[in-house]
């Protein structure tokens, strides 16, 4: 798994290319710590070039939630592939987290 | 199938044939009803009994030897020993033995009382140790299922071996056993038998348990029940985190939608109340708010998208109500910051200034209603699950035994479960009564805290074998009440010549002696080969502990009373003697059932009572007192370390 991170104007996006499971998410949630301590709330994890993501990986996405949302700001996911999709449906966590076209809109609505 | 499993069927089938005609018979033509005060419950405790051989035979219909996988052992492994209080060199030598378990892994001490000693000991060994994050500060623990919860997230090996500090591990535990994960990828769990080592061929306590650890487990597995019973297991780490991502759906949208409908009530009635007409407007566009908020949930907008918008409303609508009313809250918080309620350190009492709560009572206070519903709202709409150390939470938490609601909750979801038949580790028991009885204790209570909270009768994705397996176990800790009656009823008969049943004739022999015989036979031709007689006759002679466990459940589930829960000790005896206190019952009992006896014969050799029904009844006397006799042996019992170390001195 490779992980990076980019500014955008309000807003940070974590991209993760490859697999995004349990060795993982000790990294992803590093990578979320770090932007809250700096000051940035809101973060998008962009999943357009995650090959396949396991539950592990999905409790790092609700770790990341939790942290953004006491600190007052907002976790988003976009460009959901299927594979990943599918992951969401069968534990019924696309009922909590909506997905986002593409990073750069995510923080669109407000 | 060997010709074992087949005579089991066979004799599984006459039980509940027997057995049938035989209640069918006691309950249409036999009640004494102008006994009824005892022979009703009688008749209701030999039902009782009858369920459970149904239950029984039902398991041992699918009891079987498990072929061995197919698939070499592979993955990688977190092997994690669990421990509070265990002493230093027993955690290290479980710890040792697990370093050397053959198949590649990683050993990790998952240390629950933070001890200094225990960390230098294990990384003196090269072994991880880990011990509870700052998220659980001031949160609830959830004793063993968050020990295991803490660590899952601080490790991330695709299989997980679980071990008590006392269960030493083979080198080959997991070589034997990975295999069926290879095998089937919707196998979640594989579950070795607990073995005591400490426990001799008499096993006074009853610790050793070769008909569950053998073919009840070995039937449970056939109709894919096998559960979890806490060590030496492993489990696959994909299904636990799964049931801790569905808990976490479950419970935020759960609770999101009860904040919402609280919230709601509690603005509208806060606007109605206030005489201020600016708040009033406020309250009400934020009464609009949230029931737009739960239309959209309602309509399947995601949790998240649904609460971010909302909370944006409500945070611009407490800070204009805050900001208007400050100097009012100023003085309310005040108030309530001189709360006439103190705790007395001395007499650990709650103490309240009578006074000073009328004064509080009366004062005119600002809408504190509206704004601790807004708070309230606040926190639920960040759908972190505050309220708990960690928002997923894989280990069933409902329940004092974690491990059975877990196997239970991984079952409904769909995974499969294996009962591998082959002692792995080597564990220690408790040695003396006073600890086994609280462990006893803790284990009926859990069972029935998931019986209560989560019953698998009508718990969604269970198949119906699977629902009757975990109804089985949970039946049996309901044994306390029928002992109660099969105690009861022979101390009757001799006493007062009151007979339970119209009579002791050729009709009644005629249908309980083979619906006895045959369920014996059943059970002889199942333990074949074991000890079963110990687990015989502390199922009866726990009555106590079993009626205990249940209320107490009760009081817990039905209205949030403590169950006291207890870590097990590992380390030999309770230093604190017999507890007398736990086992009078069980001590009058057998009183009661001597005294009875003297009292029978002398009715017959005085000419008052009936020879058949006193001799019926004194046999079955002497059964209870046989069964009864157990705690004796258990109150007396010291253990074998304490008499390998009395026979050195």
């Amino acid at each position: 798994m490779n992980l990076t991170t980019n500014d955008h104007d309000g807003f940070s996006v974590i991209s993760i290319e490859g697999r995004l499971v349990a060795a993982g998410a000790p990294q992803l949630r590093l990578a979320v710590n770090q932007l809250i301590e700096a000051g940035t709330v809101r973060v998008v994890v962009d999943l357009g070039r995650t090959e396949f993501i396991d539950s592990s990986g999905l409790g790092a996405l609700i770790g990341g939630l939790k942290r953004a949302r006491v600190a007052g700001g907002d976790l988003r996911i976009a460009a959901v592939p299927d594979a990943v999709r599918a992951v969401l449906r069968l534990t019924n966590l696309d009922r909590v987290l909506g997905e986002h076209s593409t990073p750069e809109t995510a923080f669109d609505e407000r | 199938m060997t010709a074992r499993f087949v005579l089991i069927r066979i004799l599984a089938v006459l039980s509940v044939l027997f057995g049938v005609n035989y209640i069918v018979w006691r309950w249409l033509a036999s009640v004494d009803w102008s006994a009824w005060w005892i022979a009703v419950p009688l008749v209701l405790a030999e039902t009782y009994s009858l369920f459970d051989t149904l239950l029984f035979s039902l398991t041992m219909w699918r009891a079987r030897d498990r072929p061995e996988p197919s698939s070499a052992p592979q993955g990688t492994v977190d092997v994690f020993i669990t421990t509070y209080n265990e002493p230093l060199e027993l955690v290290m030598a479980t710890a040792r033995a697990a370093q050397r378990i053959a198949h590649p892994h990683t050993t990790w001490i998952l240390d629950d009382g933070a001890r200094t000693d225990v960390e230098h000991a294990a990384r003196e060994a090269g072994v991880g140790y880990l011990t509870r994050s700052d998220d659980w500060i001031g949160k609830p623990r959830h004793a063993k299922a968050g020990n295991l919860n803490n660590a899952l997230f601080e490790t991330d090996g695709e299989f997980l071996l679980i071990l008590d500090a006392d269960q030493v591990p083979d080198p080959l535990i997991l070589h034997r056993t990975l295999g069926y994960f290879a095998d089937d990828p919707d196998v979640a769990l594989v579950q070795t038998p607990q073995w005591f080592s400490n426990v001799d061929d008499a096993d006074p306590l009853g610790s050793q348990a070769p008909l569950f650890y053998g073919p009840i487990q070995q039937g449970k597995d056939g109709w894919n029940a096998a559960f979890f019973c806490g060590s030496n297991a492993v489990l696959r780490r994909e299904a636990l985190m799964q049931l801790g991502i569905v808990g976490y759906v479950r419970d935020v949208t759960q609770s999101t939608r009860k904040t919402l409908r609280v919230a709601e009530s509690l603005i509208v009635r806060e606007a109605r109340i206030t005489e201020d007409p600016d708040l009033r407007v406020e309250l009400n566009s934020l009464g609009a708010e949230i029931t737009r908020a739960q239309d959209a949930v309602a309509a399947g907008t995601p949790l998240a998208q649904a609460t971010y918008e909302l909370g944006h409303a409500v945070d611009g609508a407490a800070q204009r109500l805050l900001a208007r009313d400050f100097a009012g809250i100023r003085e309310d918080l005040e108030v309530i910051a001189q709360l006439p309620v103190e705790r007395d350190a001395q007499l650990d009492l709650v103490v309240v200034d009578e006074t000073r709560l009328d004064r509080l009572a009366t004062a005119r206070l600002s809408p504190l209603g509206a704004i601790e519903a807004v708070r309230q709202l606040l926190d639920a709409l960040r759908i972190d699950r505050g309220e708990e150390a960690q928002p997923v939470l894989p280990l069933a938490t409902i329940s004092v035994t974690e491990d059975m609601a877990t196997a239970m909750q991984l079952h409904a979801l769909g995974w499969r479960s294996v009962y591998h038949h082959e002692i792995l580790a080597h564990g220690l028991a408790p040695e003396d009564l006073r600890t086994m009885l609280t462990q006893r204790l803790r284990w009926a209570q859990g069972t029935l805290q998931v019986m209560l909270r989560d019953n698998p009768l009508v718990k969604k994705g269970l198949n119906a074998g699977q629902r009757l397996m975990y109804f089985a176990t949970m039946w049996s800790y309901l044994s306390g009440f029928a002992a109660l009656a099969y105690l009861a009823a022979p101390v009757i008969y001799l006493v007062f010549g009151v007979l339970p049943v119209t009579a002791w004739s050729v009709d009644f022999f005629a249908r309980f002696l083979p619906a006895f015989l045959v369920n014996q036979l059943l059970f002889l031709v199942v333990g074949k080969g074991m000890k079963t007689w110990r687990g015989q006759q502390y199922s009866l002679a726990l009555f106590p502990v079993w009626i205990q466990a249940c209320w107490t459940a009760v009081a817990n589930v039905a209205f949030g009373r403590p169950l006291n829960f207890a870590v097990t000790k590992k380390d030999g005896r309770d230093t604190r003697g017999v507890p007398w206190r736990r086992i009078w019952p069980q001590l009058a009992a057998m009183a009661a059932l001597v005294i009875a006896l003297v009292i029978g014969v002398v009715r017959v050799v005085a000419g008052a009572a009936d020879d058949v029904g006193t001799l019926v009844n004194a046999v079955w006397v002497a059964y209870d007192l046989a069964v009864l006799s157990v705690i004796i042996e258990a109150a007396r019992y010291r253990g074998p370390a304490v008499a390998a170390t009395e026979g050195d001195s």
